[in-house]
């Protein structure tokens, strides 16, 4: 898994390289598929229940599952881009909103906010933690910085299976759900909206959108538990690309 | 790829219509929700009144929040 974490991360790094205002999304997925099968791999959406591309790209309200097309980005956009790669048998999953060209600082703050509220929420990833804890520390950072949770979409257990047991919300109260242990991999995402946490679903089907207009960040890690801690599993491979992610 | 949480069907009456398309719903134990309207029915204009009977779906997480699936005849 951390081989296929590796080209996500890795994939996430080069599609963030090529964001600038004008390029399409379809541009950016297309992009991403040559590179995640030069690696070996391919990507564990294209064919998911039905979803057409590669990757998911959603600007601004768009908050997940935007659909890769003709959609040029525009400078100060942002755009949550989600990669999933399968590798000899295993999944990895991660995600990142990226700045196009300069953006408000609500929005700034919008990303640092959901990066926070991952990494809180990646610290709690302890053997003897219970799975609310995470949730906990998610919505506690994210409410704090004056953001909203989406309730509707959560995180997941991620392995031989893109979507696997338990479902990870990203607010609750702590101290609830399974006792989390050693060996568990866990794909945890806030998805956090500068207004009210509500959503709905467009046509296409897939694409989900803040039902107020407001702007929609999501940044997402493999992580599994192990005996000295959590360990990121979507980590990229040079340092350089390391920079972009966080 | 995020995933939909885990939902729970359960029946109710609309109590009352608020801004952006949400909407008070008392459901059969009694509990009031908030709730949206499905994409599905969005998309083909069903108007949803106080007083109609409807289909909603809770929030395993959050059982104050739903969504309306259908409207009752």
């Amino acid at each position: 898994m951390a081989r296929a974490g590796r080209i996500v991360a890795d994939t996430l790094a080069l599609v963030g390289e090529h964001l600038r205002p004008g390029v399409t999304t379809g541009e950016l997925d297309r992009i991403a598929d040559e590179y995640i099968a030069s690696q070996g791999g391919t990507s564990s959406f294209l064919g998911y229940l039905g979803y057409p591309a590669s990757i998911c790209t959603s600007p601004n309200d768009v908050v997940v599952h935007g659909i890769p097309g003709d959609r040029a980005v525009d400078e100060g956009d942002i755009l949550s881009v989600d990669v999933g790669v399968v590798l000899d048998g295993f999944v990895a999953d991660s995600a990142f909103t990226f700045p196009v060209g300069e953006i408000s600082g609500e929005a700034e703050r919008l990303l640092d906010a959901c990066r926070a509220a991952l990494a809180a929420g990646i610290e709690q990833c302890l053997a003897g933690n219970r799975l609310s804890d995470v949730s906990h520390a998610v919505q506690t950072v994210t409410e704090e910085a004056g953001f909203s949770v989406v309730r509707s979409l959560v995180g997941h257990g991620v392995g031989r299976a893109m979507h696997e047991d338990p479902q990870i919300p990203n607010y609750g109260p702590p101290g609830r759900g399974p006792e989390l242990s050693s060996g568990m991999t866990l794909a945890i995402e806030p998805m956090i909206n500068a207004g009210g946490p509500d959503i709905y679903l467009h046509d296409d089907e897939w694409s989900i959108s803040t039902i107020d207009g407001s702007l929609s960040a999501h940044f997402e890690h493999t992580v599994a538990i192990t005996e000295d801690g959590p360990r990121i599993l979507t980590t990229a491979q040079s340092p350089a690309r390391a920079g972009l992610l966080p | 790829m995020a995933q939909k949480e885990e939902k729970i069907e359960v029946e109710g009456e609309v109590v009352e219509a608020l801004p952006s398309t949400m909407f008070r719903v008392e459901l059969e134990g009694g509990q009031e929700v908030l709730a949206t309207i499905s994409g599905k029915m969005r998309k083909h204009y069903i108007r949803i009144l106080p007083g109609d009977k409807v289909q909603v779906e809770l929030s395993a997480y959050d059982l104050t929040r739903g969504r309306i699936t259908y409207r009752h005849r």
